[in-house]
């Protein structure tokens, strides 16, 4: 078990691109931290480098009260499970799960009840002789996760790994890695693109684009209150709305519609709201045009527009909409503005 | 490289040392030596040798033996690339299409690979036999009266003929490769498309071959040029003579037995250069190497 | 409508295109086979009968004859050149170059792909440029280089300089290369150091490509011509391949001709690599077209 620390790490690759700029932020002990952002955002290099499979340029990495910059992945006390699960494909499962242990030199029975121990734990005790070619994926996916369990390390690194799953086993693991996650206490790592897994999986949310880190914070402080335009854009199906608006007077109006009291100066702004904060009514004070809606099952999404703005309202699965004029208002306590220039929330 | 490559010192130099102490002594100082020697005359005798430029390749450029070899080598590649790609194409083609006895006709149509190139040539030779070859009795039966070793052109057409013998389990090998790795949908796209098995040959497996088929060009260009070597030796029974020769026989005649270190060297160089100019040529062509996918 | 229930099930019509095929097929094979087969034939029959009446369509009772004759009895001056001595020569060739291409090669390769190696660029191109130059161009320096090596009539002199070329090591470069990333990163987070990964992940994951390397290594070794023909003047020294020189002299020469003794070593010769490529057939086909990608 460890807190983790990372003390202004950046990354520069050798040819020159910058693909993390220096970042900060520290993971308690038993932490499950989530990493998001869109693809190329640095992620993957982040987490590398806490792995030790890439270099640090700069800054200070400490896993536990050791600073681990110079120190040689194996000898991190770190698992890592990998998007495409690198299981040694000549090696039957059991050599797969024990292999990490045997070069340690663990005496053999030692490695031997282990292995029994992990794959119990993740159902595959029937499989351990079979070579990961006569696996299914989801059965893959659990022998990434032994070879890390059996190591018992102080932390668990995830780069993506269930990006290659279907829908419904990936909802299954998901919720599987977490509970084993809950179980074993292990300080972790995960890094998605995917935001319901960050949502549903993190205990922390790390939101990242472009190398830089955006915002930190707990799932619901992320979906909530984004700290930019960015994060309430990225996170969320469907986005955030985000309208262009005016400040003026103590108000902040989109055009002649939404109109909310707010302490900003004047001048222009954005106007964030999800698309669960509006509610439709005959009693609602704003006309809204429905494009087309979309049904979802569960619910609705009524696509359409505000005043020339696109706009997405979600409705129950009860409120019956077709397309043509509506009317609408807004939540008010769930209005997040944000700069109009550099998109920070205000 | 691996994005995580091994950070050890020592190992990986330990590792590159066996092969590059190979190449330094048996690939770049023979291939310097043959450079350098190229610009000196070497006393036949053994005394010594003396600078003289480029006046070995002068040498060359204006002997008329030299201008004919060189002609023949030409005429020779052309006809062996022709030959064994147009054949190995038809078997392959013909080899994809079947499918009773296909993994048979691929072993009777390639085992000829193994066949060292001499092996060959002597194979010709009793092929051509004066007294009893079946080849020479086939050629009495329509009235021509071949003589191998004797003829210049009887031996080249031997030459030719023993050379695309050898040749085309190699480009059949690569031509059914090839036609077996062209998808099965854009195959069924075609036989919607096109009614005729000519049409669909023309319009889609052969422009999707074009990559293979490049590619074997160049081999089968080096090949005629260099690997010929055991063909040509064995058909002129070590006796050049009038004999047709291509020039890599021709820089072996004239350095090992004719001790024109000199000479053979300029030879040396010039095939060097042409090997050179087309490996070029093949890194472009691969470079602009049409992506069908 | 009632006539719908009679449609006659159309007969399948002869398929004329098929019939083609198989039989261009068969004429293809029989191109390849007919010269191997009269090799055969010849080596089953008395030379007097081959002089008299050429290849003929009986086998012959004298196979163990001419088999003993070509394994046991030395032409030449030592006495020592018989088959068997060729045999065991032409294995030592075959089997020691391919194993000494493959190991040199997988260690370059190794080196290359795995390693952070400052030098990496130029080590890569000083390798790969062997690729361009057959040694046929830079024959004789290498010989003289040989020759003052002291390594004349040796079989390191008749192995070594003809591994002087990269094509295992790029062919095992681009295996590698070709092998996920994740694995080597996982290796190494399992513990597994530079020497650990190579013996335990990548040989294991090489066999298939190190069986396809021995067989077409296996087969260009054996059928070597020009070099042990420059190399080894002694004739206990001989390869099969290169006794084929003095076989087609002794044919020229003498009286009468031993065709059943000399065909037999041709065969001999002839044998071993194709029954290699055939038996290994798929993973023979799958090195050689893999490895020009
Ligand atoms: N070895 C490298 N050399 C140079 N640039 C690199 C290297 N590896 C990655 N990059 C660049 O660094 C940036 C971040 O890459 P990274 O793999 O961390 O992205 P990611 O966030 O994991 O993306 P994805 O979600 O697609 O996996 C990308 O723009 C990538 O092109
Ligand atoms: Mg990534």
């Amino acid at each position: 078990m460890a807190q983790v620390s990372l003390n202004n790490i950046r990354k520069i690759y050798p040819n020159g691109y910058e693909a993390v700029v220096p970042t900060s932020f520290d993971i308690a002990d038993g932490e499950f931290v989530v990493l998001v952002g869109p693809s190329g955002c640095g992620k993957s290099t982040l987490l590398r480098m806490v792995a030790g499979l890439e270099d640090i340029s700069e800054g200070a990495l400490s896993i536990g009260d050791r600073n681990v910059n110079h120190v040689d992945p194996a000898d991190r006390d770190i698992a890592m499970v990998f998007q495409n699960y690198a299981l040694y494909p000549h090696m039957t499962v059991r050599k797969n799960i024990g292999y990490g242990l045997k070069n340690r030199k663990t005496p053999a029975s030692e490695i031997e009840d282990k292995v029994q121990t992990a794959a119990k734990m993740l159902n595959l005790t029937e499989y351990l002789d079979r070579k990961p070619s006569q696996l299914s994926g989801g059965q893959r996916q659990r022998v990434a996760m032994g070879r890390a369990v059996v190591r018992d390390p102080a932390l668990f690194l995830f780069d993506e790994p269930l990006s290659n799953l279907d829908a419904k086993l990936r909802h299954q693991m998901r919720i599987e890695i977490k509970a084993l996650q809950r179980r074993l206490g292990v300080t972790s790592i995960y890094v998605t693109h995917d935001q319901v897994e960050a949502m549903t999986m993190a205990d922390r949310i790390i939101v990242l684009n472009a190398g830089r880190i955006e915002q930190i914070g707990t799932p619901a402080e992320i979906y909530h209150r984004p700290a930019s335009t960015f994060v309430a854009s990225f996170m969320g199906a469907p986005p955030m709305n985000l309208l262009t608006a005016k400040g003026s007077g103590g108000r902040v109006t989109v055009g002649e519609t939404i109109s909310v009291a707010a302490e900003v100066a004047d001048g222009p702004v954005t106007l964030g709201i999800r698309p669960e904060d509006i509610e439709i009514g005959p009693t609602c004070d704003i006309p809204f045009t429905v494009d087309i809606v979309e049904e979802l099952g569960a619910h609705r999404l009524l696509h359409g527009q505000l005043g020339g703005q696109e706009l997405t309202i979600h409705v129950g699965k009860d409120v019956v909409v077709s397309a043509g004029p509506i009317r609408m208002s807004i939540n008010p306590d769930a209005v997040v503005l944000f700069d109009a220039k550099s998109g920070l929330a205000l | 490289m691996k994005r995580a490559g091994f950070a050890t010192r020592w190992l990986p130099i330990l590792l590159l040392l066996p092969q590059l102490a190979i190449i330094a002594v048996f690939f770049y100082w023979p291939a310097a030596h043959a450079v350098k020697s190229s610009f000196y005359l070497e006393d036949p005798f053994g005394f010594g040798s003396s600078f003289v430029g480029f006046d070995n390749y002068i040498h060359l450029t204006g002997s008329s033996e030299y201008g004919r070899i060189a002609k023949f080598t030409v005429l020779f590649t052309v006809l062996v690339t022709f030959f064994s790609l147009a054949l190995a194409l038809l078997l392959a083609v013909k080899a994809d299409n079947v499918i009773r006895g296909a993994k048979t006709y691929r072993t009777l149509l390639m085992w000829v690979y193994a066949v060292a190139p001499p092996v060959a040539g002597f194979i010709g030779l009793l092929m051509f036999n004066q007294s009893w070859g079946p080849l020479t009795e086939l050629a009495k039966s329509i009235g021509w009266d071949f003589k191998l070793g004797v003829n210049f052109n009887d031996t080249a057409f031997a030459m030719v003929l023993v050379s695309v013998w050898k040749q085309v389990p190699v480009n059949f090998i690569f031509f059914l490769s090839g036609l077996q790795s062209i998808p099965k949908s854009v195959r069924e796209a075609a036989l919607i498309d096109a009614k005729s098995s000519f049409r669909r040959f023309w319009d889609v497996t052969f422009p999707l071959l074009a990559p293979t088929g490049f590619f074997l060009l160049i081999i089968n260009i080096t090949y005629a040029l260099f690997d010929t070597f055991g063909v040509v030796d064995t058909l002129v029974k070590g006796e050049p003579g009038n004999n047709p020769m291509t020039l890599v026989y021709k820089v072996y005649v004239d350095g090992f037995r004719g001790n024109d270190m000199g000479g053979s060297s300029a030879q040396s160089v010039i095939l060097m250069v042409l090997v050179l100019a087309l490996t070029v040529f093949q890194f472009r062509l691969v470079e602009r190497r049409i992506h069908y996918t | 409508m009632t006539e719908t229930t009679h449609i006659p099930v159309a007969k399948r019509p002869v398929k004329w295109g098929r019939v083609m095929d198989h039989s261009i097929l068969i004429l293809g094979s029989l191109f390849m086979l007919v010269p191997l087969l009269m090799v055969l034939q010849t080596t089953t029959t008395t030379d007097l009968e081959t002089i008299k009446n050429g290849p003929e369509f009986v086998i012959g009772d004298r196979f163990d004859d001419n088999f003993m004759a070509a394994m046991f009895k030395a032409s030449g001056f030592s006495g020592e050149n018989t088959g068997l001595r060729m045999l065991i020569n032409s294995l030592i060739l075959g089997i020691g170059f391919a194993i000494g291409k493959i190991v040199i090669g997988m260690m370059a390769a190794y080196a290359l792909v795995y390693f952070r190696l400052r030098f990496a660029t130029l080590a890569f191109w000083l390798i790969f440029t062997t690729l361009l130059l057959p040694l046929e161009v830079r024959i004789l320096p290498s010989y003289e280089i040989a020759q003052q090596l002291g390594l004349l009539n040796t079989y390191t002199g008749l192995i070594v300089p003809l591994i002087a070329s990269a094509t295992a090591t790029f062919f095992f470069r681009q295996f590698f290369r070709s092998v996920p990333e994740e694995l080597v990163e996982a290796a190494r987070i399992d513990g597994a150091g530079p020497v650990k990964f190579f013996i335990d992940i990548l040989m294991p994951l090489s066999q298939t490509m190190i069986a396809a390397m021995f067989i077409i290594m296996f087969v260009y070794g054996w059928n070597q011509y020009l070099w042990p023909t420059m190399v080894t003047t002694e004739e206990g020294m001989y390869t099969l391949v290169r006794g084929i020189k003095q076989l087609t002299q002794d044919l020229e020469g003498t009286n009468i001709p031993e065709y059943g003794r000399a065909n037999m070593l041709a065969l001999i010769a002839i044998l071993p690599p194709v029954l290699v490529v055939i038996i290994f057939q798929s993973w023979f086909v799958k090195g050689l077209t893999e490895s020009d990608k």
